[in-house]
């Protein structure tokens, strides 16, 4: 579906549930175009957590008493929740992490150290957050297995052709960023989950800028993990996702180890509590849970669709109104169903931190730097970037502000 | 809407546009380099001494308005003083010198040539032993 076809959003009301919007400093409404770092949090969200803590706070999995069983159920079904809202075949595919980092590590830790040996290929892809890059190059220094680096075109898309050459029978795992954070990149997840499976290899994705603005259902990517987190998606900090197919799951070895995550403990030995509890030892993170679950049902209600063509058409304004300037280069596809909604780029004359620095002066709020890609910053040949990310609370005003912001760093360093 | 931050002001935006002693000196008593890994900032610190006193400083490299106007500043800054009054600066010293307030995350690009001519004066010392200094380590 292009998203010409699909209704748009009504930004008026949805602005109205997030008060953080309606900061000014000094003077200027914040203009909030950072969306890939965090994603701000609106009141039915808020609210939930704050239900939690004021009504039924307690600790899960322990107390026979009301507030127990409560708080239980509620973090219980956060997770069929989440299940249900990517495709997952049920709570035991859904590990609650505290990001997408850690979810990364939970994987390389419990199954890459278990299972990696010298001769074993890691194929990583250039576009790389440092979440997956910097863990699977640890991991296989460990290990002894050899890392590999699909190639991106000028264009900033993956080369297949050199995917296809990277993934072999000696490939024990594909790890690929479903939505590049830097370029904006819509990778084929799904296809490269074929190659990656026809050489017998896994498939991790990740999926952080993915899930949180567009439908994701993991089981029709045929992903083996996938990973993401709350705070990108309109819910809290401190709560991510892990999904696994539920018999690798099953096959992995806890990556953290305590209370909760056993069935029967000896002073001798341990055997372990069902999935996903296996994975989720000590007390988890209950109020970001409920959280996380009523971000999901607000972006639900808004409709997956939606957030998408919104983000693809503000991504496209950006994009278009980028490059009519000369002195802006851009990184990453043009705009188009392969492009999320977030444009990196630089202003010839202005180093990205000054840019941003001055942006902040008209409260208008980007990220600059190697936004945690310092090799592919080494391939553009850049130091750093500046990046506009866009999220469902954004204007075509806003990316016209981040335009005038452009133009007075112009003026102010010509 | 301003033009512009007060982080900006002129003589940053001067030093930045028109370095002075930018270059490399042919008989330095020290050189150090250092970066500042977050922003990709770089900097190379030439140093001569006559005896302990600084006598000329020349900066090379890369990186934002902050850490290459500092640079240059310093090079303008330090002539006339001694090692140990170079070791004796901080963060503080390098704010008063850019004669503007520096936002908390632009900090290190602010102190990166100070930090860089300190650690060069440890190293001709004996101090230390360092390839290169980077603003990561505080």
């Amino acid at each position: 579906m292009s998203h010409q076809q699909v209704e748009s959003l009504d930004v008026d009301r949805i602005r109205a549930a997030y008060p953080i919007l309606e900061r000014e400093f000094s003077g200027s409404q914040l203009v909030y175009l950072d969306n890939a770092a965090t994603t701000h949090t609106p009141d039915p969200v808020v609210d939930a957590m704050s239900d939690y803590y004021r009504q039924y706070n307690s600790n899960v999995h322990r107390g026979i008493h009301h507030l127990s069983q409560e708080a239980s159920i509620a973090y219980e079904e956060a997770h069929d929740r989440v299940a249900d809202f990517i495709g997952a075949d049920g709570r035991e595919e859904v590990i609650f992490t505290k990001n997408t980092t850690e979810s990364e590590n939970l994987l390389a830790y419990a199954w890459g150290l278990a299972e990696l040996g010298p001769g074993d290929e890691v194929v990583l892809t250039e576009m790389e957050h440092h979440a997956s890059l910097v863990t699977w190059q640890q991991i296989a220094h460990r290990t002894g297995a050899d890392v590999k680096y699909i190639a991106i075109d000028d264009d900033g898309r993956l080369d297949m052709d050199h995917a296809h050459e990277c993934i072999t029978d000696d490939t024990a795992i594909v790890s690929v960023v479903h939505v590049s954070n830097t370029l904006g990149t819509v990778n084929p997840v799904a296809e490269l989950a074929d190659i990656a499976h026809d050489h017998d290899a896994y498939i991790f994705v990740d999926g952080a800028q993915a899930v949180p603005t567009r439908p994701v259902d993991v089981q029709a990517i045929d992903a083996d993990f996938y990973a993401f987190s709350g705070h990108k998606m309109a819910g809290p900090t401190g709560i991510g996702v892990l999904y696994g197919k539920r018999h690798l799951l099953e096959a992995m070895q806890p990556y953290l180890y305590g209370g909760g995550m056993i069935e029967k403990v000896t002073f001798e030995d341990s055997t372990w509590a069902e999935l996903p509890w296996k994975f989720e030892p000590g007390t988890p993170p209950i109020a970001e849970a409920v959280g996380l679950e009523a971000a999901v049902d607000y972006l639900e209600e808004i409709g997956m669709e939606r957030v998408q063509a919104h983000e693809e058409r503000l991504a496209e304004y950006a994009y278009e109104q980028l490059a009519a300037e000369d002195d802006v280069d851009i990184y990453g596809p043009e705009p188009g169903p392969d492009r999320g909604g977030l444009v990196s780029f630089n202003l010839e004359s202005v180093h990205a931190h000054d840019l941003a620095s001055i942006m902040n002066d008209h409260a208008v709020a980007i990220r600059a730097g190697d936004h945690c890609t310092q090799p592919l910053h080494d391939k553009l040949g850049v130091a750093a970037s500046a990046r506009a990310s866009f999220y469902v609370y954004n204007t075509r005003e806003e990316v016209d502000k981040l335009v005038d912001a452009i133009d007075s760093a112009r003026q102010l360093f010509a | 809407m301003g033009l512009g931050s007060d982080m900006y002001r002129q003589q940053i935006l001067d030093h930045y546009k028109s370095p002075r002693n930018y270059g490399e000196l042919e008989d330095p008593t020290f050189t150090h380099i250092g970066e500042n890994p977050m922003c990709g900032d770089e900097i190379r610190m030439d140093v001569r001494l006559d005896g302990q006193e600084i006598e000329q400083v020349a900066f090379s490299g890369d990186g934002c308005a902050i850490s290459q106007a500092a640079a240059s500043m310093l090079t303008t800054e330090l002539p006339g003083t001694t090692v140990d009054e170079l070791l004796e600066m901080d963060r503080d010293d390098i704010v008063d010198m850019l004669g503007v307030e520096i936002s908390p995350m632009r900090i290190k690009c602010a102190v990166l040539a100070e930090k860089v001519a300190q650690d060069g004066a440890k190293m001709y010392r004996g101090d230390l032993d360092k390839e290169k200094t980077t603003t990561e380590d505080d």
